[in-house]
């Protein structure tokens, strides 16, 4: 059921300012989502005063140097820096992106900085990813058949039946896309959403899969795939181009076709 | 040990209004609109079919200015709702879901609904009101 207020636990309180160094010329604000497990305290938002002369130009080297030079309790997931491995993925700006693919210079203002929307938070900008990992197990993410493959050789694949893939195997699970959908946000423990329905398709579409009728079948579901209503937050917040609504739409047509 | 009370993450109060949601939201908010309408219709019918007296009722409610700001958005609605529709059914066959066409789409059905809610209305009050 939709709750469009935040628990008690979860109300965003103010917290520290912490000021830029004397003679910075360039300054940003950065207000920052905090919360400790550890202090029994509700989360704040903390605001770091950054040099932009003294720092790299992506919202990620600015959390980077906070966590070096300011605050090294600061905790975020990164890793790969080049907007491949999804660990960044964070509401920047009112928006879900990869904050080591978000310029600086892209936020007028104040830099607002929350965790990815509508999830358990682990600490600070760290979602807890359990359940979206879960359901992500649950569509069977890789490939299903029936028959052996070719004594000498793999199961190959036309260029065309390739191409089918394209705009799905490039998905990181960063998961922006699920946390931008409010009906994701509202059914979230029953519907999918739509990083794991583009990877549910990304296997459909798999000239090589033999069980497509399976898969299908496990998606016919008022909630797990009929949560969708086409809002497309998931297309415009995708920091990869993807279009996770297409996705979605391809496996309704396919649910329609095979009556 | 007791477990820890993770908090939610800020979601609708954080989230930038995205042109996406907004006619998402306003297509169910026009729909529910319509529904409750409609039983002001079967009234506004039932009332017509008793006769003159029994309709000199809505007949008043409908030209008070509460009735007329209904009337406008019920008219609205029912342009959007219908505009919108056909968007979705366009979604539903596969078509238009790159982001260009995504929003030239969305703000079609914006000019569309209002144009065409002022020409009924135009039209309306050229047939000397109601």
């Amino acid at each position: 059921m939709a709750e469009f207020t935040l628990p008690a636990n979860s109300k965003v309180g103010t917290g520290t300012t912490y000021k830029a160094p004397a003679g910075a010329k360039r300054v940003k604000s950065f207000k920052i989502y905090r919360w400790s497990p550890d202090d029994g305290q509700n989360p704040h938002l903390d605001t770091y005063e950054i040099d932009l002369d003294q720092c790299g130009p992506m919202v990620l080297d600015a959390l980077i140097k906070i966590k070096n030079e300011v605050d090294t309790t600061l905790t975020f997931r990164r890793s790969c820096r080049e907007g491949i491995c999804g660990s960044c993925s964070m509401n920047i700006d009112g928006t879900n992106t990869l904050a080591c693919l978000k310029s600086i210079d892209e936020c007028k203002g104040d830099v607002k900085i929350y965790p990815l929307p509508h999830m358990p938070v682990i600490k600070d900008l760290v979602p807890d990813l359990t359940q979206i990992y879960a359901q992500y197990h649950s569509v069977k993410p890789w490939l299903e058949t029936d028959t052996t493959p070719p004594p000498d050789s793999e199961r190959s694949q036309s260029v065309a039946e390739r191409e089918k893939l394209d705009g799905l195997w490039e998905c990181i699970l960063c998961f922006c896309c699920t946390t931008s959908c409010p009906s994701y946000w509202w059914s979230g423990e029953r519907y999918l959403g739509p990083a794991v329905l583009l990877q549910a398709y990304r296997w459909i579409a798999d000239s090589r899969d033999e069980k497509t009728g399976e898969r299908l079948d496990a998606l016919e579901d008022p909630f797990r795939l009929y949560r969708c209503h086409t809002i497309m937050n998931c297309t415009k917040t995708c920091p990869k181009g993807l279009n996770p609504a297409k996705a979605i739409a391809e496996i309704k047509k396919l649910m329609v076709e095979r009556r | 040990m007791t477990p820890v009370q993770r908090p939610l993450s800020p979601h609708l109060g954080i989230y930038k209004p995205q042109l996406t949601t907004v006619l998402s939201i306003t297509h169910r908010a026009t729909g529910i609109a319509l529904s409750v309408g409609a039983v002001f219709l079967v009234w506004w019918l039932v009332a017509l079919a008793y006769g003159p007296q029994s309709f000199a009722v809505p007949r008043a409610f409908f030209q008070s200015w509460i009735g007329v700001v209904f009337l406008l958005g019920w008219t609205f609605s029912l342009f959007f709702h219908l505009c919108n529709g056909i968007r979705h059914l366009f979604w539903d066959a596969g078509k238009g879901f790159d982001l260009k066409t995504t929003y030239a789409s969305g703000w079609t059905v914006v000019a569309a609904s209002v144009v065409l809610t002022a020409a009924l209305w135009v039209f309306a009050l050229g047939k000397g009101g109601f």
